[in-house]
């Protein structure tokens, strides 16, 4: 099985141009597994190896492809919960069970060739180690299928929990902080977008004017998306609706960051099948094209991130963007940015100017009508916030808006063109999907 | 409760040296004149490989913006709960900044905005990490 060592796919510099595959790949299938708080580390049938086995199943049935078809696959081979684990949690090594799962691989962690194997796939020529999380993953597949590396890509990303609080072990149990944590975690910083966030919020705050809990309608409509989203963690579990209140009594954790401002994390997976715009023609759903990815790993001046170099980023990670899909703001019709933490997601409105919102707009913007079914639909997917930590609502939402089978969650206004990404202000990629390839 | 001990390798040993000396001293790049903190091994700005130096500066700065840490993952520092975390830029040069839990600065009462001066504090034996207090 081929590595990809050396493959040069990332389009992450300014000035690189329209994607010379614009409208030549395509996504044919998605596929999610169950949603669940954890794994319980004994329901083999609940492990994310099983989970990711379930997804690809039903990326590859949505597109009606065999698995020998696949000769591509592209999966995160991350604990995703870091080293850090659980408090109350063995990570590994465990008591393993009867092969395939005689190791960690298959139970919190996957991989390519480890899928490959349990699938059937006896074809795949391209199956990358060391992937990089699901915003570049997608990127990935799409050159790799406009260039020609593969056909038929899967790209999978699970995503772990298992028992106790979330990352309090590991490196975080440590006295001491060792490496890059030498200059963040004495002072209190465990490291995460929650810190990268929060100082530049803060900043907005005072710069543009608003406070934090102005985020509060914005966090309440992304439950609310969340609820109509079947396969996420909220509508499957069946939680209700979060309130404006509720958001405003629940306690803090990095005050002002509230509790109801964080993702809640899970155990399950997610599939998708790329492959070219001709085959996906002939597939069993309608093509959702590929228009362009983009990439980008900003490096910050100091020890913490401010909000001149976050607005900086956003802006940069946009017009790379929009340069490479030849569009602009106006023209971006469904926009699924990420809300792992909610305070980060008025950098991407602002940077990308979704609907005409320029810096400092956005408590303003939320504070309006973003319902699904408005004038102004943001992030119809639910996000992290409405379907749990899975990082995918993003992306198959923009899918199935672009199709038409969002549901109750369809947007009523044009949706011929989906931006989406799990992604940082200062790392990550972004994904622009069109319903036609021109 | 004391907070993290940082464990000094060899591109930080001498910044870790100074501090248990109680001075404050960064990278600063004699090609394009500008400071660096944390240290890197090439100079952020211009690239340059070479041309880094060390050099003692003033411990002056401002408040620039802060959060208070009521319900953190770091085990160590879970009594102090809950502790203010401040981003301080350094006068000398404001694109320089550093984290601080203010000390003598009760949590939620952080003036931002207002001068600080650095301070250093034990954290293990012969270990110091540089803080910074409001100046009265």
């Amino acid at each position: 099985m081929a590595a990809s060592a050396g493959y040069q796919w990332r389009r992450d510099k300014d000035g690189l141009g329209v994607w010379e595959h614009r409208g030549k790949v395509a996504v044919a299938g998605f596929g999610h597994s169950p949603v669940d708080r954890r794994w319980d580390e004994v329901s083999m049938d609940k492990t994310l190896g099983a989970y990711s086995i379930l997804a690809c199943q039903k990326a590859m049935d949505e597109a009606g492809v065999t698995p020998d078809q696949v000769d591509g696959i592209i999966c995160c081979d991350s604990h995703i919960a870091g080293g850090s684990g659980g408090t109350a949690s063995q990570w590994a090594p465990r008591p393993y069970f009867a092969p395939p799962y005689d190791s960690e691989l298959g139970l919190t962690l996957i991989n390519g060739q480890w899928l490959a194997e349990q699938l059937g796939a006896r074809n795949v020529k391209f199956a990358p180690t060391g992937v990089p999380t699901i915003s570049e993953m997608v990127g990935m597949a799409a050159q790799a299928v406009g260039d020609g590396v593969c056909s038929t890509c899967l790209v999978i990303y699970p995503t772990g929990n298992l028992a106790g609080r979330y990352r309090r072990g590991g490196e975080n149990a440590d006295d001491y902080a060792r490496g890059a944590r030498q200059w963040v975690a004495p002072w209190g910083n465990h490291g995460g977008n929650d810190f990268i966030n929060s100082f530049p919020h803060g900043q907005y705050c005072r710069k543009y004017g608003g406070k934090h809990d102005d985020l509060a309608p914005f966090v309440v409509n992304q439950h609310r998306n969340g609820l109509m989203t079947p396969w996420g963690y909220n509508a499957s579990h069946n939680l209700p609706q979060l309130t404006i209140e509720e958001y405003l009594n629940s306690r803090y954790i990095l005050n002002p960051l509230r509790l109801w401002d964080c993702d809640r994390p899970v155990n399950a997976s997610t599939a998708y099948l790329f492959t070219t715009a001709e085959r996906a023609r002939d597939m069993k759903q309608p093509p959702v094209y590929v228009l362009n990815h983009s990439q980008h790993s900003f490096r910050k001046r100091s020890t913490q991130e401010d909000l001149d170099e976050i607005e900086e980023w956003t802006d940069r990670a946009a017009k790379r963007m929009y340069e490479g899909a030849g569009l602009g703001p106006s023209d971006v019709d469904v926009f699924n940015p990420y809300d792992g933490y909610s305070i980060m997601t008025q950098f991407f409105l602002e940077g990308f100017q979704w609907h005409g919102v320029k810096r400092g707009d956005s408590f303003a913007f939320y504070a309006g009508d973003i319902r699904v079914e408005g004038p102004h639909p943001l992030c119809s997917s639910g996000g992290n916030l409405g379907t749990g930590r899975l990082r995918t609502a993003m992306y198959t939402d923009s899918i199935e808006q672009l199709r038409g089978t969002a549901g109750p969650r369809q947007v009523k206004v044009r949706a011929e063109t989906a931006l989406a990404a799990f992604t940082t202000p200062s790392s990550g990629g972004w994904i622009m999907f069109g319903k036609h390839p021109n | 409760m004391p907070k993290l001990i940082p464990v000094a390798d060899p591109l930080s040993k001498p910044f870790w040296d100074a501090v248990n000396q109680k001075r404050l001293v960064l990278q600063h790049c004699t090609a394009c004149d500008r400071l660096q903190y944390p240290p890197q091994q090439t100079c952020q700005v211009c690239n340059a490989p070479t041309g880094l130096t060390w050099k003692e500066v003033e411990g002056k700065g401002h408040i620039a913006a802060y959060i208070v840490i009521e319900d953190g993952r770091l085990n160590r520092r879970m009594p102090d709960q809950p502790y203010n975390l401040a981003m301080v830029t350094l006068d000398a040069d404001p694109r320089v900044n550093f984290y601080s839990n203010l000390p003598g600065t009760p949590p939620y009462k952080v003036p931002v905005g207002a001068a600080v001066e650095v301070t250093f504090e034990e954290v293990a034996p012969e270990q110091l990490i540089h803080e910074w207090r409001v100046v009265a």
